[in-house]
């Protein structure tokens, strides 16, 4: 510590001789806190609690204004300075001449740890600390719900008789009814009729169901074919809890993709153009004799048709990604799908 | 002895109107030194043969003022909803879009302007980056404001791709949609950037709020900040001549030794009394 250097000035040194004034004074704040409670006491309890509150609130005005007329009353508050035994200056602080013994200084070395380096270093530190602790949760906040609580989402597409059987449809639905028409997904879907389980061999509903999202770019594939109105066939609305569903029935001679001409075959194998893979499919359940779609799935190829397919199946991956072949190893992580 | 005229009315009268206007502005510059600040940024050296191609720079960075301004009033009015309005079956952003069209007083006007001033200042940071190159002007100790002005090309083009989804029709989400897939198709981050811009794996409500939030509030920030920095290094490092100029200023002198790059700024012979102007 450094002692307290006594001012040669002695202008200042008079300054110190004079009586101090006294400190501000205290009494204000409990008038406050009166105040305070008197306000408080009226929500709570007007008669008691207010009462009390304005007891504080007039003895620490009363406290407050004796201190504030003192002077005018003619009894000043003096506070007497404090006072200290000071050192003459440079008692004992006095260097060495240079040239009789060593440095004038201590010598610091470079990599000691001065006050001010310790306080650079601190302040840094904590600064740092600071900007992470709010930084990392924003940062989180901003990217990392687009990748957790991503729900499955079953849709309902009506009971199973809408589905002639063999005949294709052009399905548009809402896959989350909470976000709405922007959720609106359109699949192409054949009743393949029963076919044998392939492990249970028990005879079971049969369902092709091909997503519209092109596997180049995700633009969406249109059926190459007559629609309903052509065919002389009625559209089919249905209201489930996943909104308006409308099946339009189609003849496909295969898929194309109005954006960059990709094309694929009726079992959504490409066949020109730029898509790296086949269509996508959903996965599907009868419940209660209705069609539910489930998660959607990826496909290489498929051998085959209808009930007899065989679909080479993949973990869900995005438009233009290959999920066979030395290209799939350039996307060896995909972000969780459901 | 000299003689001092008693100045006319009129001197007076110029006299007081000068001490009213300086008032303002010496207290400014007593306190800030702003004043003198903004005079050095605008009345600083060029060099004496400096082309109306130099000029492009002032010209995007007009452009982007245009693009700020007139995004910050369609912010009033625009709404980055994709919910289906109830009473009329569309969706709230694409509502509001033909709202600010068709029947806001001047909306049609300040859209406009938005939607072309975008392609205006793409167009005119490619011509000033093309002048820049072929001026030579990116050549040492420039080379930091040619990076800097690529990240300002990039940024301007990630406004455009954010600020294309903000119509919310066909056109916007469907662009959107091959545009992120594009991102998705680059090797191992690729899927994972994708979701990021989606903001889930699906297009919908959350990539437009977010669009809508990276395109007036982060992007622009970014390329405020740098704009900045280019113009601090435009300020710094001065403006090169032409290339066919005899003037030296900002080039590369042939007949110096390596030795003479130590200092970033050297001196400019025009500067020197007796030098070329």
């Amino acid at each position: 510590m450094e002692p307290e250097q006594p001012s040669p000035d002695t202008e200042q040194e008079s300054l110190h001789e004079e009586p101090h004034l006294p400190p501000p004074t205290l009494w204000p704040i409990g008038f406050a806190i009166g105040i305070v409670v008197v306000l408080v006491g009226l929500v709570i309890n007007p008669e008691l609690i207010s009462s009390i509150g304005g007891a504080i609130a007039i003895v620490f005005g009363l406290l407050w204004a004796r201190d504030a007329t003192a002077e005018l009353r003619g009894h000043p508050i003096v506070v007497e300075p404090e006072r200290r035994e000071t050192r003459e200056a440079g008692e004992g602080m006095t260097a060495p001449p240079a040239d009789q013994q060593g440095v004038a200084l201590p010598h610091v070395p470079e990599t000691a740890v001065t006050r001010s380096r310790f306080l650079e270093g601190a302040t840094l530190g904590l600064g740092g600390v600071i900007g992470g602790v709010i930084t990392v949760p924003v940062a989180g906040f901003m990217v990392l719900p687009g990748f957790l609580s991503q729900k499955q989402h079953k849709v309902d597409l009506g009971p199973l008789e809408k589905f002639t059987q063999g005949q294709w449809y052009v399905a548009t639905f809402v896959v989350d009814p909470t976000q709405g028409e922007v959720s609106r997904r359109t699949a192409f879907i054949r009743n393949n009729g029963p076919a044998a389980d392939p492990k249970t061999k028990k005879s079971v509903p049969s369902f092709s169901i091909i997503s519209n999202h092109c596997v180049h770019l995700g633009c969406p594939v249109q059926a190459n074919g007559p629609t309903g109105s052509i065919l002389g066939m009625p559209t089919v609305i249905e209201h489930t809890k996943n909104g308006r569903v409308k099946l339009d029935p189609v003849v496909p001679a295969g898929y194309g993709c109005p954006c960059h001409g990709g094309q694929y075959d009726v079992e959504g194998n490409r066949v020109a153009g730029p898509p790296v893979r086949a269509l996508d499919r959903y996965a599907f359940e009868i419940d209660n004799g209705r069609l539910i779609l489930l998660s959607i799935y990826s496909v290489s190829h498929v051998v085959g048709t209808g009930a007899q397919a065989k679909i080479y199946k993949y973990k869900d991956a995005g438009p233009g990604e290959h999920v066979d072949g030395p290209e799939q190893w350039l996307y060896p992580l995909n972000p969780p799908h459901h | 002895m000299a003689i001092t005229r008693k100045p006319t009315k009129a001197q007076l009268r110029r006299q007081k109107m000068e001490e009213l206007v300086m008032y303002p502005l010496d207290w400014l510059e007593e306190r800030s030194g702003l004043v003198g600040g903004v005079r050095y940024f605008l009345f600083r050296n060029v060099p004496a043969d400096i082309n109306w191609m130099q000029t492009l720079g002032s010209a995007a960075l007009t452009a982007f003022l245009v693009q700020a301004i007139t995004g910050v009033i369609l912010a009033m009015y625009y709404d980055p909803s994709a919910a289906t309005d109830p009473a009329t079956g569309k969706p709230v952003a694409w509502e509001s879009i033909v709202n600010i069209t068709d029947h806001l007083f001047m909306g049609w006007l300040v859209r406009g302007m938005h939607k072309w001033g975008a392609s205006v200042f793409i167009i005119l940071m490619f011509l000033h980056m093309g002048r820049v190159f072929l001026f030579g002007a990116y050549k040492y100790p420039r080379e930091l404001n040619w990076i800097i002005g690529v990240l300002i090309l990039v940024m301007g083009m990630m406004e455009g791709f954010t600020g294309y989804l903000l119509p919310w029709d066909q056109t916007a989400y469907w662009a959107s949609v091959v545009g992120i897939n594009l991102n998705g198709t680059a090797p191992f981050l690729g899927p994972w950037l994708a979701q990021f811009l989606r903001g889930g794996q699906e297009i919908g409500g959350e990539t437009l709020t977010r669009f809508y939030s990276l395109h007036m509030l982060v992007i622009p920030g970014a390329i405020i900040a740098l704009i900045t920095l280019h113009l601090y290094l435009v300020i710094r490092l001065g403006v090169t001549s032409p290339p066919w100029s005899k003037d030296a200023a900002g080039r590369e002198p042939v007949d110096e030794p390596s030795s003479a790059r130590s200092g970033l700024t050297r001196p400019v012979p025009h500067a020197e009394p007796g030098g070329r102007q």
